[in-house]
């Protein structure tokens, strides 16, 4: 029964993580999948968000911190909308200069404002703390569920050893709660949006922006708003992670391997695809913590099985590029319906 | 301000490296039409090449006296042509593995591919040498003073930049001079019409990742020799820099990298004496968005 019981919270753990990255994939994916836009800064905006959110929502600063302002206190949506606002703002800025350019040059500026972000977190202790992050960030009503908890396991001191373990971490059945929820709700916006006009006019940059813009559309207008939301839904993601880690430091996110463990989960699950970008997530997480498991078996030190495992990573994008570009699920082809029948002839 | 001659020689030492880096980028972006993102740890590989081959050869016994006032001898100057050669064929190995088949697939697939090669790279260089720094150079050289202007130069650094003019002047050679030359400057104004005048366009490309990758190899080893040691995350610290570089000069103008190279290289060190050197990388953003805002083609690029 103790397995089963470390079973079931690795997963609940596992599922909290993916989910997260599963919003991430989800901002990429509106980005990329939809808008065309190449984007490779994602680890500076779910750094951004969640240092945003920590700001906004985590205590003053203590006595030994070297951080001398912010710690608001405020609740935690007030951090998530926050963090979703100066993720928006960043991506403002990198988009105005390089949209009207060839994808080339936000790809560049994607990598450099994430390097600028990692480069302040580290450098400004007076706001950030410097490479000791930030601590004690509180989660969402964690007071009242561990004291509920406590409470109740006070109640039944006869319960088995197994059930008090299972019990005393149903906190993380509730993030893991509320990490699906804003999961589901911001997948249901994006496919609402993805299939409105907005959306068509964005594929149709996708597919040829000199078309859209010979069809009267500001494309760059366009392209901004794309990147823009995207980037708020990255700031999300990284505000939740926040919120569960309790402590963040910039060391907590590598400039391109949560970037490119993104990326990978997109392309794989299928980009252009929703569902795939969530699927993407799990699978890829999954696949990425097994080989955690996996490099413990064999004989090398930690930074060899690190390598290892970006390199199994890495090889895995060139064979999902290679051999199914289109991922596992496909790009979804709605066409209107007086043209289905024509397009199932086909 | 009195530092201010010291700090452009360090400029023209830091943006001779960028510019052998941006050189390669530059060709690989205007001929084979994407941004190669693992430029940087191309650089990496060429530098740890150089040192593997060095470790062999004083294994063999070949001796490494130094040379003149060169803190470095015989056996390193032959392990730097080896690693040069070696890169190049590395990419071009490269190439024919992964690029040549999503050629058709279009540059931002190209890009994606070469992210992931980046990775690739540097992880493969941690898993066989660690993440610790390996050195080129143990002992330590006295800088000598130029009398007059209050400059301190090493030696070595003397060698950093008459190798990067030597290299420079040989691309421009080749690039103006020869046939492969010409016919790479026409496949990269257009290859499809290059291909159309008969022009052999696999060859061109070939030679495209060999003079790229012998001077990233070249930007990778100066880098070892100007900081004694290397760590598998040298190349990407440069990226940055490098891109910077390659678009303040025109994307796909060679001779714009070496300028946005110097100009970068410059502006990087003169900014330590105002703020922070933590910020470097940001002042190379800083020019490269102020320059994509001003004349996004780049102080020497065209409009297509």
């Amino acid at each position: 029964m103790e397995h089963v019981v470390g079973a079931i919270n690795y997963i609940v753990f596992f599922a909290i993580t993916a989910g997260t990255y599963g919003i991430l994939s989800l901002g990429l994916n509106i980005q990329w999948g939809f808008a065309g836009l190449f984007n490779i800064g994602i680890a500076g905006f779910y750094a951004l968000g969640a240092y945003t959110a920590a700001l906004i929502s985590g205590p003053p600063p203590s006595a030994w911190d070297g951080r001398m302002v912010a710690g608001y206190e405020l609740p935690f949506l007030v951090g998530l909308l926050a963090a979703a606002v100066v993720c928006g703002i960043a991506a403002l800025l990198i988009g105005i200069p390089t949209l009207r350019l060839r994808a080339e040059y936000l790809a560049i500026a994607s990598i450099g404002i994430a390097e600028i972000i990692r480069l302040v977190l580290k450098n400004e202790s007076w706001l950030t703390n410097g490479v000791w992050g930030l601590q004690q960030i509180p989660s969402p009503l964690y007071k009242t569920i561990r004291g509920g908890v406590t409470a109740l396991l006070e109640a039944h001191p006869d319960w088995p050893p197994w059930a008090y373990d299972l019990i005393s971490k149903s906190y993380n059945w509730f993030y893991l709660l509320l990490v699906i929820v804003v999961l589901f709700v911001l997948y249901l916006v994006m496919q609402r949006l993805v299939r409105s006009p907005w959306g068509r006019v964005i594929k149709a940059i996708r597919e040829d922006e000199d078309v859209a813009a010979m069809s009267g559309k500001n494309t760059f207008s366009f392209k901004i708003q794309a990147l823009v939301l995207g980037a708020m839904i990255m700031g999300i993601g990284g505000s939740l992670y926040a919120h569960y880690a309790r402590f963040i430091s910039p060391s907590s996110f590598k400039p391109l391997y949560g970037t490119f463990l993104v990326w990978v989960m997109l392309i794989l699950g299928g980009s252009g695809n929703n569902k795939g970008a969530v699927l993407g997530s799990f699978v890829v997480w999954g696949i990425w913590a097994g080989t955690d498991f996996l490099t413990g078996y064999l004989p090398f030190t930690a930074s060899q099985a690190a390598a290892l495992r970006i390199i199994f990573i890495g090889i895995l994008l060139e064979v999902v590029l290679l051999w199914r570009p289109q991922g596992l699920l496909q790009r979804e082809r709605r066409l209107p319906k007086f043209l289905r029948s024509d397009a199932d002839k086909k | 301000m009195s530092r201010l001659p010291q700090l452009i020689v360090y400029g023209i030492i830091s943006g001779s490296i960028i510019s052998l880096g941006g050189i390669g980028v530059s060709l690989t972006y205007s001929i084979l039409g994407f941004s190669n993102f693992a430029h940087g740890d191309i650089m990496a590989l060429g530098a740890y090449i150089c040192f593997g081959v060095f470790v062999l050869f004083t294994g063999l016994g070949i001796g490494n006296t130094p040379i003149g006032p060169l803190s470095f001898g015989f056996s390193f100057v032959l392990s730097f042509v080896s690693a040069l050669a070696l890169t190049a064929l590395a990419t071009v190995v490269i190439d024919r593995i992964l690029f040549k088949r999503l050629r058709k697939a279009g540059s931002i697939i190209l890009m994606m591919a070469s992210i992931g090669l980046a990775l690739g790279l540097r992880n493969i260089l941690q898993f066989f040498w660690g993440p610790q720094p390996h050195y080129y150079i143990e002992k330590i050289q006295v800088a000598s003073v130029i009398p007059g202007l209050g400059i301190r130069i090493k030696p070595d650094q003397i060698f950093i930049i008459i190798t990067t003019v030597a290299l420079v002047v040989l691309v421009h050679c080749f690039l103006q001079y020869t046939k492969m030359g010409k016919a790479m400057r026409a496949s990269a104004d257009n290859i499809a019409l290059a291909r159309v005048t008969g022009i052999n366009t696999d060859r061109v490309i070939l030679w495209t990742w060999v003079i790229g990758g012998a001077l990233a190899a070249t930007a990778g080893i100066l880098t070892g020799i100007e900081n004694k040691f290397i760590t598998p995350e040298l190349g990407w610290q440069m990226l940055l820099s490098v891109f910077a570089a390659v678009i303040l000069g025109g994307l796909g103008n060679p001779y714009g990298a070496i300028l946005g190279g110097m100009i970068i290289g410059l502006s990087e060190e003169v900014s330590t004496a105002f703020i922070s050197t933590g910020y470097k990388p940001a002042v190379a953003f800083a020019i490269m968005i102020i320059m994509l805002l001003v004349k996004p083609t780049g102080l020497l690029g065209r409009r297509k």
